[in-house]
């Protein structure tokens, strides 16, 4: 394996982490308004993500940084042509960032609920974005023979990106929904419960709807191959099997499942976009693949280095911190504000 | 408007916005895990009072810290696309190892120490804190190494007719005599930034007649000692820093101190107006040999002047204006300059304040201790437009020019950077408005304000 492919695979698993991990915390964010019913409701529910939110975001902003670090063509092609929407983007994480720390700093009725709604807007935002993002990806969107992209804001806007974003806030949310019903207790948990089983159809159909659509909009099965073999089939299955889960009350697992569902997910696409990183639909050979765009070798095995000894090191004391905070919040804890 | 002018605006606001908040956070976190320290140690109550009265103000402005870097991450390849992919395969190494190694160690210890305070023991939660500090410091050496990449390239080949230079030698790109000398420059800067808040606040809490003065008094004696010692090492380091700039950018130290023609041996000017035009004084006041002597710690020694240095450029790197904005380097190094010798003498009231045990001010004294936490930010933000705006017209220096850097204005729009540029100001004052006003609220509630916040 060359290190261009070794770094293709380290940056798809830094998206999985921030898929999987922020993920639940975007899940989280969005359903805080209607799942904390009074001021000591909605803390509960912050604080469940309250010690982790922080270090999840940075799986976010390692894979960005690694972009610029092992493919800087891309990254450029990339956020110059993404302009509004990774400033849409940024704006709703400067707003959900803060909102952690701002909330509990006054009391005011108004100030609490201003900053709860920042931390939902900042959430369901970026969650959607990501979705459409994903999939111009492997749509393909204009890049010349230059690498620069030609095209405007409403090229990226089109039905197949709309219903990934979709997809992707749906599975987001149902993720976050397990992950409350998994940290609380009592009435917070019962509710969690039955936000999880009411959000698991529609995002069900939905990841089925994409994986169809995907077929037919995008060469993105054609590349797996004519079958489109086991990790597509396994994270829609992942996601059937849990509303079985939730009706045994095995959240635990259900938890799991959609952590699956979403890391193979994941690996479709980039199985699917590989070796190519973003897909130019003005001519095939314009698209930036993991050699045109790549830094030196020497580059990227140094960068190799660092993050084969790191990416080990961070699991562990992230692992330890889920570890520490592992018991649920409940409303007889000692909240920290 | 054209966009060279718009990403750079808004490059030198969202940055220097950032850098309003790292400072202070890089020097109050070490702060905050010093008092823990002594908290977990003698098991003395003012002192975990003090630890969180400390890390809720240091809590607020982290948090602010956090999110303006988010900007920061994107930017390049948002505005800076052609500088992306020029320098990618060297900028981006340090990037992405201070995200590995810096930002995780931050984001997750910081978790655990705001929330740990019931679940962990008590040296581990303060290990957490000491290990935040040292995520910072880590955060701003690896920067650093990046932006030293831009002020004095090394470590790199460019092949004849190549698109790009390319890392060759990662040590030379480490040892960097930039990074050794911003490093430590910067680290020193944060001790002062947080010693100053320290020193204002408290000395502001004792003669508004708090309850808690013994705390108090503590907390101003640690300040006095950490702002004294920063200053020092700020001071040392910048000297130095002046030294080893006269190698590496002669032009920044000539436009700094405004030195039309070569000298030997060079006056330091005191107060110059310039006329930038005609590459001429109007009028100056300058201490004889006294440049000299900063440069080479001697009397005597030539410092190349912006008109012979201009000559020497052109002859390098062919025809062009290679004069950054004399006024702009001249009066930010005057302006960082100035703060520093300021801030000494503040730092040593404090200090004989502190040694004396006297702690009720004169309202002279008391403004004057109180007023001084500008200082460092003014200090900060001029040192960065003084390395940055010195360095000009390069974004990396002799290899490519700024204006060659920024994304084609066929990808991103005027418009665009109008719309962002925008959000970004109104967005960013609103933030600094609540900020302030936490900050305000925060540190006059007192202690008590701190235990009920935080547990
Ligand atoms: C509290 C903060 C503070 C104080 C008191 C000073 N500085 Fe400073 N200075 C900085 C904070 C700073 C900084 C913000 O940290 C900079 C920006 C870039 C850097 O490396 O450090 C800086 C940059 C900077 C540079 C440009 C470096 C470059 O372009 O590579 C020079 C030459 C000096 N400083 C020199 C001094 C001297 C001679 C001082 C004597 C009083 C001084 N500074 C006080
Ligand atoms: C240490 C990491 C840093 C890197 C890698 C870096 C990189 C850059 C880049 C790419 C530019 C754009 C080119 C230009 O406009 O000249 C720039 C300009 C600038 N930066 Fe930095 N920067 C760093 C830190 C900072 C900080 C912390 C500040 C502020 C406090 C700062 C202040 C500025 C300013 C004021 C400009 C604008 C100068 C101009 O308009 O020409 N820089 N820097
Ligand atoms: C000397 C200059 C700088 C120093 C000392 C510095 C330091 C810091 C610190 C201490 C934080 C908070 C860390 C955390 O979130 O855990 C931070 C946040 C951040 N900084 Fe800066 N920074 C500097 C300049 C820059 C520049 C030029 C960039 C852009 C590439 C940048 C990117 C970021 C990002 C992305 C974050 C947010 C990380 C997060 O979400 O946790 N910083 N920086």
């Amino acid at each position: 394996m060359d290190v261009q492919t070794l770094w293709f695979i380290l940056i798809a698993f830094l998206f999985i982490g921030f898929f999987v991990l922020e993920g639940f915390d975007f899940g989280v964010g969005i359903l805080l308004p209607f799942m904390g019913r009074d001021d000591r409701e909605r803390r509960i529910v912050i604080n469940t993500i309250g010690p982790f939110w922080d270090g999840n975001e940075v799986w976010l902003i390692t894979a960005v940084s690694g972009m610029f670090a092992a493919f800087p063509d891309w990254y450029a092609t990339l956020f110059s042509a993404l302009y509004l929407p990774v400033v849409i983007m940024i704006v709703a994480l400067i707003f959900r960032g803060v909102a952690f720390e701002f909330r509990s700093k006054r009391d005011h009725p108004a100030w609490r609920s201003f900053w709860d709604w920042s931390i939902f807007w900042g959430s369901i935002i970026p969650a959607l974005l990501w979705g459409i993002a994903l999939a111009n990806f492997i749509r393909g969107v204009p890049v010349d023979s230059t690498m620069n992209y030609t095209g405007g804001l409403l090229n990226l806007v089109n039905p197949y990106a709309l219903l990934c974003g979709i997809t992707s806030l749906f599975i987001f949310t149902l993720h976050g929904a397990i992950f409350l019903a998994l940290k609380t207790t009592a009435a917070l948990q019962q509710r969690a419960m039955s936000f999880a089983k009411k959000l698991w159809a529609p995002a069900t159909l939905l990841c089925i709807l994409f994986m169809i659509f995907s077929s037919a909009e995008t060469d993105l099965f054609g590349h797996l191959g004519i079958n489109p073999g086991t990790i597509p089939v396994f994270s829609v299955l992942a996601l059937i099997s849990v509303i079985f889960l939730l009706q045994k009350n095995a959240s635990g697992w259900a938890f799991f499942m959609t952590s699956i569902a979403i890391a193979f997910s994941t690996i479709t696409i980039f199985m699917g976009l590989y070796p190519r990183l973003l897909v130019s639909s003005l001519n095939p050979a314009w698209s930036l693949t993991i050699y045109n765009s790549s830094a030196s070798d020497y580059s990227l095995g140094l960068v190799s280095t660092v993050a084969l000894i790191f990416i080990p090191v961070i699991l562990i004391y992230q692992g330890w911190s889920y570890w520490v905070f592992r018991q649920r919040v409940t409303v007889d804890s000692k909240l920290e504000y | 408007m054209d966009t060279l002018f718009l990403a750079r605006s808004q490059f030198a606001f969202t940055s220097i916005f950032h850098f309003f908040f790292i400072p202070l956070t890089l020097g109050l976190s070490i702060f905050t895990a010093i008092l823990e320290t002594a908290y977990v140690r003698t098991g003395k109550k003012k002192y975990r009072q003090l630890t969180k009265f400390w890390g809720t103000l240091f809590l607020i402005n982290f948090a602010v810290g956090v999110v303006t870097g988010i900007v920061m991450e994107f930017q390049f390849g948002m505005n800076w696309s052609n500088y992306a992919r020029f320098v990618g395969d060297i900028f981006g190494v340090p990037l992405a190892v201070e995200t590995l190694l810096a930002f995780f160690v931050e984001s997750t210890f910081l978790g655990l120490w705001v929330f740990g305070w019931d679940r962990l023991p008590k040296p581990l939660h303060a290990a957490c804190i000491w290990i935040v500090a040292f995520g910072s410091t880590m955060s701003a050496f690896w920067i650093l190494v990046a932006n030293s990449f831009m002020q004095s390239p090394t470590g790199y080949t460019m092949a004849t007719g190549a698109t790009r230079p390319e890392l060759v030698d990662i040590m030379a790109l480490l040892f960097n005599h930039n990074v050794w000398q911003q490093f430590p420059h910067v680290l020193a800067g944060g001790i002062v930034t947080a010693g100053f808040l320290v020193i204002a606040i408290s000395s502001w809490q004792l003669s508004k007649g708090t309850t808690e003065r013994n705390a108090f008094e503590s907390s101003l004696k640690f300040g006095a000692i950490f702002a004294f010692i920063g200053t020092i090492l700020v001071i040392l380091a910048g000297h130095s820093q002046m030294q080893n700039l006269l190698k590496t950018q002669p032009m920044k130290v000539a436009a700094a101190e405004a030195l039309w023609e070569s000298e030997n041996p060079a006056s330091f000017s005191l107060f110059t107006i310039g006329d930038e035009e005609g590459l001429k004084d109007v009028f100056s006041i300058r201490v004889p040999k006294l440049l000299s002597f900063l440069a080479y710690n001697s009397f005597e020694g030539e410092v190349r002047g912006i008109k012979n240095l201009q000559k020497e450029y052109e002859l390098q790197y062919g025809p062009g204006n290679y004069m950054p904005s004399i006024v702009t380097a001249y009066w930010s190094f005057r302006f960082m300059a100035g703060s520093g010798a300021l801030m000494l003498f503040i730092a040593l009231l404090a200090l004989y304040k502190v040694i004396k045990e006297s702690y009720t001010f004169s309202p002279l004294v008391g403004a004057l201790l109180f007023w001084s936490m500008l200082l460092p930010w003014i200090a900060n933000s001029s040192g960065w437009i003084l390395a940055e705006m010195g360095r000009q017209p390069w974004i990396v220096f002799g290899l490519l020019k700024t204006e060659e850097g920024i994304s084609p204005a066929t990808v991103v729009s005027s418009t665009e950077l109008m719309i962002s540029l925008a959000l970004f100001v109104t967005l960013y004052a609103a933030l600094a408005v609540t900020d302030l006003l936490l900050m305000k609220k925060y540190a006059s509630a007192g202690i008590e304000s701190g235990e009920h916040t935080l547990n």
